[in-house]
């Protein structure tokens, strides 16, 4: 066999996997968008209509029958609210532990370490006490927005601070000599500079803010509710309903489908941040 | 590294620090302190206003004596061990296959990154209706060849293999990335030296890249096992931790001793053994990035 015989076999092979696997991927995702785009008779069809004329029937639907427009509402709300405050944050804290040396800094990263850890989920009972007791719960969207950032800032803090480590230090001293505040060289020098680093950070809390599920089941009442709690509870009192079910579904995986393709670089670095040196 | 010492200086480290850890210390650690107290206390949603009662060591025995607690340990472990394997196989396999730069891996790669962003919600509904007995899809192509209809959620027997099979769905594309990013670590100049020596595919593989991505593939490894208790969104949207207690790995089980049975007491004993279980797994990842640290 001539080496480009094999070269040829093995790029075909890559192909068909290339090919299988994101068959595979998509499959799920096409079968949820296009039940969301067909009519409930048309919907369980088999054999399906492969081809057919998309409506947003559904779509009207859900927008008009149901609270839609608050829950939607909310989960804007509470998703930017968070995503702006954890972030901001979390680069002031990054850049306090990349600058500086102080008594419990080593416990300080350890800490914020341990506390990425931390599923959701162990929260639901303690959190809940707790707002209930100061009437977070009833009161609107803030114990809510004030947990996720908590869940987001270690993560912040920790991309943030290799974005800060990278970059040279020179160029702080020099203002610091010129007789800036620290607030200043962070504002106007620091902040600037870690650009990709900001935006890493948003989409990731962004995306915790926007899709959780649990906390949010608890924590939030029949008006603050968030769209991934009031879609599930769709499930569960008209369990035959799927036109309406996977359109909001599809809402709600919208901003996934953006952020996917407009920052897929953005978002594999922030996966692997961490995990692979990079 | 600028030096808290130097001279005519305010030390501001402390001032950057303190939003972010007063509110790590209101919302997480504060509620986890709780957590272990509570965990000492008999207290339930109905009798909220009044004050828990203290009970020893009771939550943690009624636990370790219940059928259905011991059931949700091992379910647990049949899951996160089965989705942690898998997919860590698939990934590394895939990223071996499929590594280098060729026509269309970049929007491959993007591909892949939408399940590890779509809700678990989403994906908990999106395979739901998959695995619809009468109108998924999943028992219609299996109709092609003869097989089913199964009730891949309704089964007792089928139900925790059904939820393994979402998650490797949405978290193998997670190892893949990981895998691939760890291979573009292996230095050139040791691949070009090896084909020089005339080592085959095998060898190259057995001798160079795998040791180069064991660290990758160990980290990999303790944040899916961490991770894998966070499925709980995508199993409760699933199937509600059924048909009967088959799919109820332990964080369903915490959520529904707290929020169904209401006693908050013996969900925080259940939060407790799952925190020192992540304390384990998660002391492993630390040690590793710490040491970078120190590099």
């Amino acid at each position: 066999m001539t080496f480009q015989t094999r070269r040829r076999i093995s790029m075909s092979v890559k192909y068909v996997m290339i090919i299988l696997w994101s068959a595979l991927v998509l499959f799920p995702i096409y079968e949820m968008v296009s039940t969301s785009l067909k009519l409930p008779v048309d919907a369980f069809k088999l054999p399906p209509d492969w081809i057919f004329w998309p409506t947003l029937v559904n779509y009207r639907e859900v927008l008009f029958e149901s609270n839609f427009l608050r829950f939607f509402t909310n989960s804007v709300l509470v998703a930017v609210i968070s995503t702006t405050v954890s972030v901001g944050f979390g680069a002031f804290a990054a850049y306090s532990l990349a600058r500086w040396n102080f008594g419990g800094k080593k416990t300080a990263i350890a800490g914020i370490l341990l506390l990425r850890m931390i599923p959701e989920v162990i929260l639901a009972v303690p959190v809940f006490t707790m707002f209930n007791r100061i009437g977070f719960i009833d009161s609107g969207r803030t114990g809510l927005i004030l947990v996720y950032i908590a869940l987001n800032l270690p993560f912040n803090i920790w991309v943030l601070r290799t974005f800060i480590m990278e970059l040279p230090y020179e160029l702080e001293e020099s203002a610091i000599i010129d007789g800036c505040t620290d607030v200043r060289v962070f504002t106007s020098i620091v902040l600037p500079l870690i650009g990709p680093g900001l935006a890493v950070a948003s989409i990731f809390t962004f995306r915790i803010a926007w899709n959780e599920f649990i906390l949010s089941l608890v924590l939030t009442n029949r008006f603050t509710r968030t769209l991934p709690v009031a879609v599930s509870l769709f499930l569960t009192d008209t369990g035959t309903e799927w036109g309406k079910i996977t359109a909001i579904a599809t809402v709600i995986a919208l901003p996934a489908f953006i952020f996917t393709f407009a920052a897929a670089k953005s978002i594999i670095m922030g996966l692997t941040a961490g995990a692979v040196k990079g | 590294m600028r030096k808290s010492s130097v001279p005519g200086r305010k030390n501001s480290a402390y001032l950057f620090l303190a939003p972010a850890a007063s509110i790590l210390l209101l919302v997480l650690m504060v509620p986890i302190f709780n957590t272990l107290r509570l965990s000492f206390f008999e207290w339930t949603m109905r009798a909220l206003t009044e004050p828990p009662t203290f009970v020893g060591f009771r939550n943690f025995r009624e636990l370790f004596g219940s059928a259905n607690f011991q059931e949700s340990i091992r379910v647990t472990i049949t899951f996160s061990l089965s989705v942690v394997a898998i997919e860590l196989l698939l990934g590394t396999v895939l990223a071996l296959l499929l590594e280098g730069e060729f026509k269309g891996m970049r929007l491959f790669r993007t591909l892949f990154v939408l399940p590890i962003m779509i809700a678990p919600v989403v994906v908990g509904i999106m395979w739901r209706f998959m695995y619809h007995p009468s109108y998924g899809k999943i028992n219609y192509f299996l109709g092609f060849i003869g097989l089913g209809p199964y009730g891949w959620l309704s089964n007792p027997d089928l139900a925790l293999r059904s939820v393994i099979i979402a998650d490797i769905w949405q978290w193998t594309p997670f190892v893949f990335l990981l895998v691939l990013a760890g291979l573009q670590g292996v230095p050139k100049d040791v691949m070009e030296a090896a084909t020089v020596d005339g080592t085959n595919y095998f060898q190259t593989l057995l001798y160079i890249k795998l040791p180069f991505i064991s660290a990758v593939l160990g980290i990999t490894a303790v944040l899916r096992l961490i991770d894998s208790f966070r499925s709980l969104v995508v199993i409760y949207n699933m199937t509600g931790g059924g048909p009967g207690v088959s799919t109820e790995i332990m964080s369903i089980h915490l959520f529904k001793t707290a929020f169904t049975s209401q006693r908050l007491g013996l969900a925080s004993a259940v939060a407790v053994i799952l925190l020192l279980l992540i304390a384990v797994f998660a002391s492993v990842f630390i040690r590793n990035s710490l040491k970078e640290e120190r590099r």
